[in-house]
């Protein structure tokens, strides 16, 4: 690989379970720039069984729209010359299914937890937990070990100098189901060890014969602390040695990327916690996807990842529908339709993942449907971003009364900085306005929240870019990957329609004065474009709170973006109206006040 | 611009068709290469390890872990009977022994100092894999499976529920737009593949189930009424392991729409034949679509073979729509312009052009549709 200061055009790939996409960065006048994007479909499945089909196809097309000669013939041309070739080529992927783990710990709510915490932060997706008091029979949990046939097992349990006995029973239960690997029929299932350093002896003597077993320090050494990082790294080494090896074509893509390949919600997730770590903010990250969606948060410094393994617009379409009830999805269409045409056409996508909306309707419904897989989403993540449980903690008299519990969500809306979307429906939404509702919709913000979309899917490439060549992730990231959208204000409290909600006084870049009162139930939009910001003073009525407590005003400087400055009186928590035509009305309403579709 | 192709369901007259036929684990595989097959033969079989059941001897006798190779009557391996004892205790001068009994039949399997648990093997239960179509072995994978290969008619469906059957092909409707209702549906349908036209209602599924009939083919149903029949709401198009007597197999997808006059003509003109069919689907990576085999009197040599071409979309191509607002209406392309065009929906896209068959015109979304052989 060349050294950091030479790196002159890079080529990255993302190989997803239906699409591959590639992304040319060269350096111009001094800086990293993405220069084009390409895709082509995935060929993992039959005829073509062989993933660098795709990537050549890809970067085939990135060659032709950027003129840049990347390959020569099949082979990608290294170092680049000045006029043809690239200096660093490098990869994620979740095909094939990504990396689906099955975790074990002692106490569910303890060290179980802490294993599923570090597959998740890996990127994986996690089948199953098992834990020794999970309510299961020991033959159920064989049963299930069996059934599931993941691609790797993370074994914790036990505190170090704790009692060895029950991580010994599970992994007597792991011995006993002789678990299968989901790829490849000729090798040892990988199992990592990473729980009570005194159970290891034990634990060698029943798996080592029958799994590929691998120790790690324990990831739960003490219960006041998680130690993650060696679980996390070893499932990285092994998704690397047995998942990818055994994927059709990959053995051949290891060969020629330059770092190691990294799964994709692996490298979104460092993408999110690089930018949290980098501003000093609290950030919420979701990738809504055809198949799953990952949520990613920083808040007090912790980092969580969620996926949601059966929630996504095409693939995992109808279970969003099975989920959030039809009611749900059907409360955000703001038109008639009857059940069973809804009920038919998300079947009809779901058989047909690839389609796009064409019609205007059925964009609607399309939007309607991502707004209640991403609040069902970011509800099992709120369940699971949560601060260590089991923990003793000292208490003041003061605190004794508030009842901060262990095991209490670490996601505080109120804190929250920083929104960033990215996925097909949201980075490919017609109008970036659509974006923006359907992200304050599916997660409703409270106070003072920032709004961006990845603009053309490309933070996977980056996260991986970021591993081996920061400078340039962190350039383009910052230059072409994030799309501001805005800032929302958004005021927790309920009240009646059309009463006092906040008083908003600004003066806008264009030199209008704003000096309004906004009542409750409404959404407006102010025009702050990119890189302007307005000092704003807001006053909550009695009763809101917009970030500084209840009826307090603040005056905080606010920056804009592609949609602008947004106002969000509709009140936290939000309900709608339950009357249809009411309902329709203010739907339409909103969708107008941010010129959000095209009106006939 | 990269290589790009439309997907779409095989529909072959008559082609070599190949199915692997694997045990989930090792086992014996009971034929050789070259022998002929029916669906019906067995090809392999093995067994499946027995259920594992967990005793905590120790716990249960009051004792320490490590005391537990002192009152164990049986070592790792042993057999075992129901009830017969585990463990004994001395008890004192002889008296009052307590005694750990076996929970099943089976085999002991280890003995843990650690935890004082023992663990128990129950029989192992036997599992045979059939041929599924009728044809030739030519292929062995020694312990694992075989390939059986077979020519005949090969039709792929969109959506199917239910596993593997066989059954003769009964056509019921006089054409690919007439809806299969229960009327058209009688005892003398047992056993066989009812091919129904545009739709079927509950009644009809609720008919051929009740006569027992071995599937259904149609070109489409409710989501409602897969909703009821599987008794909850598919998430995941992930399906076949149903304990269906009747499987179901749509060609076309949700709702209402006539089977593709292609389709149609060709089960129609395998009427009377032995046909197998299996509605498992998979909509995820390592795609699986349901299927209609029909084989057919035909070495390999006769067929013709285009399996495993991808091929593009051109001028003239056969096409159907998959997306409203044109869902289900079939057309031939008639330009295939490069550049991205604006949808409704104001999305860019590329698109193609096409006539459908009443001859009205439309530009749709190149990822709307999907392309017909033939």
């Amino acid at each position: 690989m060349s050294e950091n200061g030479k790196i002159k055009a890079i080529v990255a790939t993302d190989c997803g379970s239906t699409t591959t996409k590639a992304i040319l960065i060269k350096l111009v006048d001094g800086e990293y720039r993405l220069i084009v994007r390409g895709e082509a479909p995935t060929t993992v499945e039959a005829p073509f069984e062989d993933v660098t089909r795709g990537v050549l196809n890809a970067i085939r097309e990135v060659e032709e729209l950027s003129g840049h000669e990347i390959l020569d013939g099949e082979d990608i041309i290294h170092p680049n010359d000045g006029t043809r070739g690239v200096d660093l080529y490098l990869s994620t992927s979740s095909a094939g299914g990504g990396l689906q783990m099955m975790v074990a710990g002692v106490v569910k709510s303890m060290t179980a937890e802490s294993a599923e915490r570090a597959a998740l932060g890996a990127g994986s997706i996690v089948m199953d937990v098992m834990a020794s008091n999970d309510g299961r029979l020991p033959h159920e949990q064989i049963e299930r070990i069996r059934h599931l046939r993941p691609d790797m097992i993370l074994l914790s349990g036990g505190i170090d100098g704790g009692t060895i006995t029950h991580v010994v029973e599970l992994g007597q239960i792991i011995a006993a189901a002789d678990p299968k690997a989901r790829l490849g029929a000729g090798y040892n299932l990988p199992v990592i060890y990473a729980g009570n350093k005194d159970a290891t002896e034990e634990v060698v003597k029943l798996l080592e014969e029958k799994t590929s077993l691998y120790k790690v320090e324990n990831l739960r050494p003490v219960l006041e602390r998680e130690n993650l990082g060696p679980a996390r790294d070893k499932i990285h080494d092994l998704f690397m040695e047995h998942v990818m090896a055994q994927a059709p074509g990959y053995g051949k893509l290891m060969g020629w990327t330059d770092a190691p390949i990294m799964p994709t919600p692996g490298a979104v997730g460092s993408m999110i916690e690089a930018i949290a770590n980098r501003q000093g903010i609290e950030v919420v990250g979701v990738d809504i996807g055809g198949a799953t969606t990952d949520v990613f948060s920083v808040f007090q410094n912790t980092f969580n990842r969620t996926v949601s393994a059966n929630l996504g617009m095409s693939y995992s379409v109808s279970n969003v529908l099975a989920e959030a009830g039809i009611d749900n999805v059907m409360r955000w269409v703001p038109f008639k339709l009857p059940e069973l045409s809804v009920r038919n056409r998300i079947k009809n996508k779901m058989i047909r993942p690839t389609t796009v909306p064409q019609a205007l309707d059925d964009l609607k419904l399309e939007q309607a449907i991502a707004r209640e897989a991403l609040r069902l989403a970011f509800v099992q993540h709120k369940n699971f971003a949560v601060s260590l449980k089991g923990v003793q903690q000292e208490r003041t008299i003061s605190e004794a009364f508030s009842q901060s519990a262990s095991g209490a969500t670490l996601v505080n809306m109120m804190d929250l900085d920083l929104l960033v979307g990215s996925g097909g429906v949201l980075s490919h939404a017609p109008r970036r306005q659509q974006a923006a509702m359907m992200l304050i919709d599916g997660f409703l913000p409270e106070g003072v929240t920032r709004l961006a979309v990845d603009s053309i899917f490309m933070m996977p490439q980056l996260g991986v870019l970021a591993e081996v060549h920061e400078q340039s992730a962190t350039e383009v990231f910052d230059k072409d990957c994030l799309i501001h959208l805005g800032t929302l204000v958004a005021p927790v409290g309920t009240g009646q329609e059309g009463k006092p909600c906040i008083k908003l006084e600004t003066t806008l870049p264009d030199g209008t004065a704003v000096n309004e009162d906004i009542p409750f139930g409404e959404m407006k939009v102010y025009p702050l474009g990119v890189g302007e910001t307005a000092s704003v003073k807001v006053t909550p009525a009695r009763g809101f709170d917009a970030g500084a407590g209840p009826g307090k005003p603040f005056e905080s400087t606010l920056s804009g973006g592609v949609v602008g400055l947004i106002v969000d009186t509709r009140g936290r928590p939000f309900n709608l109206p339950t009357d249809e035509s009411e309902r329709v009305k203010r739907l339409d309403k909103w969708a107008a006040a941010f010129d959000a579709y095209p009106t006939s | 611009m990269a290589h790009a192709y439309t997907p779409g369901l095989r529909v072959s007259e008559k082609t070599v068709v190949r199915k692997e036929r694997r045990l989930p684990i090792k086992g014996e595989v009971v034929v050789a290469k070259g022998d002929r097959v029916t669906s019906e033969s067995i090809v392999a079989r093995t067994h499946l390890p027995g259920n594992v059941q967990l005793v905590n001897v120790a716990s249960k006798l009051g004792l320490p872990p490590e005391d537990l190779p002192s009152v164990m009557l049986k070592k790792g391996g042993d057999p075992i009977e129901k009830d017969e004892a585990l463990a004994i205790t001395q008890g004192f001068f002889g008296l009052f022994k307590s005694k750990v009994p076996s929970p099943c039949e089976g085999t002991v399997e280890s003995i843990s100092t650690v935890t004082g648990q023992v663990i128990l093997r129950e029989p192992p239960s036997p599992i045979e894999i059939d041929a599924y179509i009728d044809g030739e072995i030519v292929e062995i994978f020694p312990e694992e499976g075989v390939v059986v290969e077979t020519v005949g008619t090969f039709i792929q469906g969109i959506f199917g529920v239910g596993g593997e059957k066989t059954g003769e092909i009964a056509v019921v409707v006089d054409g690919p737009g007439q809806p299969l209702d229960a009327s058209l549906i009688t005892e003398a349908h047992k056993g066989k593949i009812i091919v129904g036209g545009s739709h079927v209602k509950w009644d009809g599924l609720q008919k051929a189930l009740e006569v027992g009939a071995a599937g259904i083919v149609v070109g489409g149903f409710d989501d409602p009424d897969l909703k009821r029949l599987l008794g909850r709401d598919l998430g995941v198009a992930i399906t076949g392991h149903e304990d269906l007597a009747t499987a179901l197999i749509l060609t076309e997808g949700f709702g209402e729409m006539a089977m593709a006059h292609g389709t149609f003509d060709l089960l129609k003109s395998r009427e009377g034949k032995k046909a197998s069919i299996n509605g498992a689907t998979q909509i995820r990576a390592g795609v699986i679509r349901p299927e209609i085999v029909v084989p057919l009197e035909a070495d390999a040599e006769s067929v013709q073979e285009a399996e495993g071409s991808i091929t593009g979309l051109e001028i003239g191509s056969l096409i159907r729509a998959i997306r409203e607002p044109h869902f289900g209406s079939l057309g031939r392309v008639t330009d295939l312009p490069n550049e991205l065009r604006q949808m409704e929906s104001e999305s860019m896209v590329r698109v193609l052009m096409v006539e459908f068959e009443d001859g009205e015109q439309a530009l749709l979304p190149r990822a709307n549709v999907e392309m017909i052989e033939g």
